[in-house]
């Protein structure tokens, strides 16, 4: 069954005519997502063609959901354009808006969040690199040939880690695989993907990437404590990070004395959650946790 | 961003919201001739991008331009928490009746802004907050809505302020949404003896997401105060400076900062955080390892890359291109896995620098540049 996306989803691109829509929307159409249709007004009508497929242009996230019943919709148009692409899919109804674009200014994701939780429109980013059910469908710019279908799920804020965890689980696989973004804001939690992966009949096991910034983390850890049975395996990022400066993504920074790794660490151990110390160390007490529970 | 203190007290005053007359300068001289100008007492101020500056000694009152020079010349090139002073600012003192504290902040886990406000401004804000929570408001602003005065009256209501702080209140959000910021905040707002409202300081942060269409403190964001991070963000670079002697090249932030970790897991420092992104070309890769490789502290290098969307053979070609143009003379580890991992360890295999060798593993390359670094 898998979260948010399986192989019945039907996948708008928007920006897809620009080049990382184009090269992803290629590899994603190969990874067998279901891709119905890319959206750019000033194409609207043509059909790109990849490598044998042809996907139509639409001038609009609701022309493009009328003709093909879309219900996902992958954003890569670039930041400046990025509030006004998200705010026209909620508009438009769709269910879930995966938002790649990285260099949003957070008053513009501010915006387009609270506009698309008042919509019903689930986002997932920005600044993420997408969700991945393995051998079903794969909306974002994850590579599609790191793991295999399994019964992992995993949630994380950084896209290259979460390359490393599936890589060093690619033959025990992954029922679905959530880059929920490295912002300072984004549209779905590790709260809202553990909810998902704690009913989902296809998950056996949750992998729960953080790094510092913020307080997700911990927020993550009182909600496993209350409320998910299945066993979760974590690891954060950050340790040697310095106070007060960002590590790279825009909401990866220690401010005085909250947001450190240290703090994430502890909060997850006291709610009953493994912590690895390196990737590889997360990854063999994933396998350790597997084998305990046959 | 930081802003300045001057600087965010510029925005204020365009906004305006009252602030005291005051000037900045780098040089003692010209800080009398300010001095006189605004009529001799002055309290001079460090501009730093700390806080805690008034308790560092940043801050001082002078009592006529004579000591105003003097004051400027103790304060200027001081070191206040790692920060040297640059310039000073001096400002028309204030009759204080009452100090307040206002802020907008960022609630990341909400995703919206959060107004922060106390009748019990100052120094200790931070004592209040920690010790009577209750005299702190906290409210919450709607996207969409913003701060109205019907927002701001609610929130000086809550935390006490009196009704004459809400047209300030609005103001601040209109500096907070004009200008891109991720914080505003006002510390003190006070009360004048003559019952006026006025914003003795304040702290501004700027979202770099937002620079593309805030270009007005374009210069000021690029200034660094380390000549490696400048040499870096010169060439594009996501690059941090820091205490160690292990040089970090890896793509992806989450992957570099678990890299980190894991070198300081086997005992060695690491002395930098380099991001080369997803894309990690040869030019790039050339770029950060020049600049690694210039950091006198650094003893060994740790290339970490994972290849995902990027194959470990280009990356491995990109190394091999660095190498010629580089030419480094401290040993470094290469980690490649991945896409294409075996393609891109042949690669590097066939140059056989001498000074470059390859590990499997991630924990395994990382205790085996720590070794390097520390004997």
């Amino acid at each position: 069954m898998a979260i948010h996306l399986t192989k019945e989803s039907r996948v708008l691109v928007q920006g897809m005519t620009g080049g990382e829509g184009m090269k992803h929307t290629r590899r994603m159409i190969a990874a067998g997502t279901n891709i119905v249709g890319g959206v750019n007004p000033r194409k609207a009508g043509r059909s790109v063609d990849f490598d044998g497929t042809e996907v139509p242009v639409f001038g609009s996230v609701a022309e493009g959901m009328d003709a093909t019943g879309a219900d996902v919709t992958v954003v890569f148009v670039p930041p400046a354009f990025a509030k006004a692409a998200v705010v026209e899919a909620a508009d438009a109804g769709i269910g879930l808006a995966v938002v790649i674009t990285e260099g949003i200014p957070v008053h513009d994701s501010v915006a387009f969040l609270a506009h698309a939780r008042h919509k019903g429109t689930r986002v997932i980013g920005p600044n993420c690199p997408g969700l991945i059910t393995p051998g079903q469908s794969n909306a974002g710019i994850i590579p599609a040939d790191i793991a295999e279908p399994g019964r992992i799920g995993l949630v994380s804020k950084s896209g290259t880690l979460t390359y490393q965890l599936m890589y060093e689980l690619r033959d025990t696989g992954f029922s679905t695989c959530v880059g929920i973004g490295g912002d300072p804001v984004v549209g779905t939690t590790h709260i809202d993907c553990l909810a998902a992966f704690q009913d989902d009949p296809d998950t056996d096991l949750i992998v729960l990437i953080g790094e510092i910034g913020g307080d997700a983390e911990e927020r993550a850890a009182a909600y496993i404590r209350d409320h998910v049975t299945k066993p979760v395996v974590g690891y954060i990022a950050g340790f040697t990070a310095p106070e007060g400066r960002t590590m790279g993504h825009a909401g990866a920074i220690v401010s005085g004395s909250s947001g450190t790794a240290q703090a994430k660490k502890e909060a997850l151990e006291a709610a009953g959650v493994r912590v690895g110390r390196t990737p590889t160390e997360t990854a063999r007490q994933v396998l350790a946790a597997l084998n305990a529970d046959v | 961003m930081d802003l300045y203190e001057h600087q965010a007290r510029q925005l204020f005053e365009e906004h305006g919201i009252v602030v005291p007359r005051a000037e900045v300068t780098d040089s003692p001289k010209r800080a009398r001739e300010i001095a006189r100008r605004l009529g001799g007492r002055v309290v001079v101020k460090a501009q730093v991008k700390t806080g805690g500056r008034g308790k560092a000694g940043g801050v001082k009152l002078a009592a006529d331009p004579a000591a105003a020079e003097l004051t400027a010349r103790q304060i200027l090139g001081t070191d206040i928490k790692g920060h040297t002073v640059g310039t000073v600012m001096l400002a028309q003192p204030v009759d204080i009746a009452e100090e307040f504290y206002v802020s907008y902040v960022l609630d990341r886990a909400a995703g919206r802004f959060l107004a922060i406000a106390s009748a019990q401004g100052g120094t200790e804000i931070e004592e209040v907050a920690a010790t009577r929570p209750e005299a702190v408001a906290r409210i919450p602003v709607d996207p969409a809505e913003g701060v109205t005065s019907a927002t701001a009256a609610r929130i000086a209501e809550a935390a006490g302020l009196p009704p004459r702080t809400v047209d300030v209140l609005v103001r601040l959000w209109e500096v907070l949404t004009r200008a891109d910021a991720l914080l505003v905040e006002v510390n003190p707002l006070v009360r004048t003896g003559d019952g006026r409202i006025m914003a003795l300081d304040g702290k501004v942060t700027l979202d770099d997401n937002a620079r593309f269409r805030q270009t007005r403190w374009g210069a000021e964001g690029a200034a660094h105060d380390d000549p490696l991070e400048e040499a870096a963000a010169a060439k594009g670079l996501n690059y941090v400076k820091l205490d160690g002697e292990v040089g970090i090249i890896g793509n992806g932030a989450g992957l570099v900062m678990s890299t980190l970790d894991v070198v300081a897991g086997c005992g060695a420092r690491p002395a930098n955080f380099l991001d080369i992104g997803g894309g990690a070309s040869a030019q790039v890769m050339s770029d950060g390892l020049s600049v690694i490789l210039s950091d006198p502290a650094v003893k060994s290098v740790f290339v970490n890359v994972f290849g995902g969307i990027t194959a470990c053979d280009a990356v491995a070609d990109g190394i091999v291109r660095a190498l010629d143009t580089v030419r480094p003379t401290k040993p470094l580890v290469v980690r490649l896995d991945g896409n294409n991992a075996a393609r891109g360890r042949a690669i590097l295999d066939a140059r056989a620098h001498p000074l470059v060798e390859q590990a499997t593993t991630m924990d395994g390359a990382a205790s085996r540049v720590a070794r390097l670094a520390t004997t």
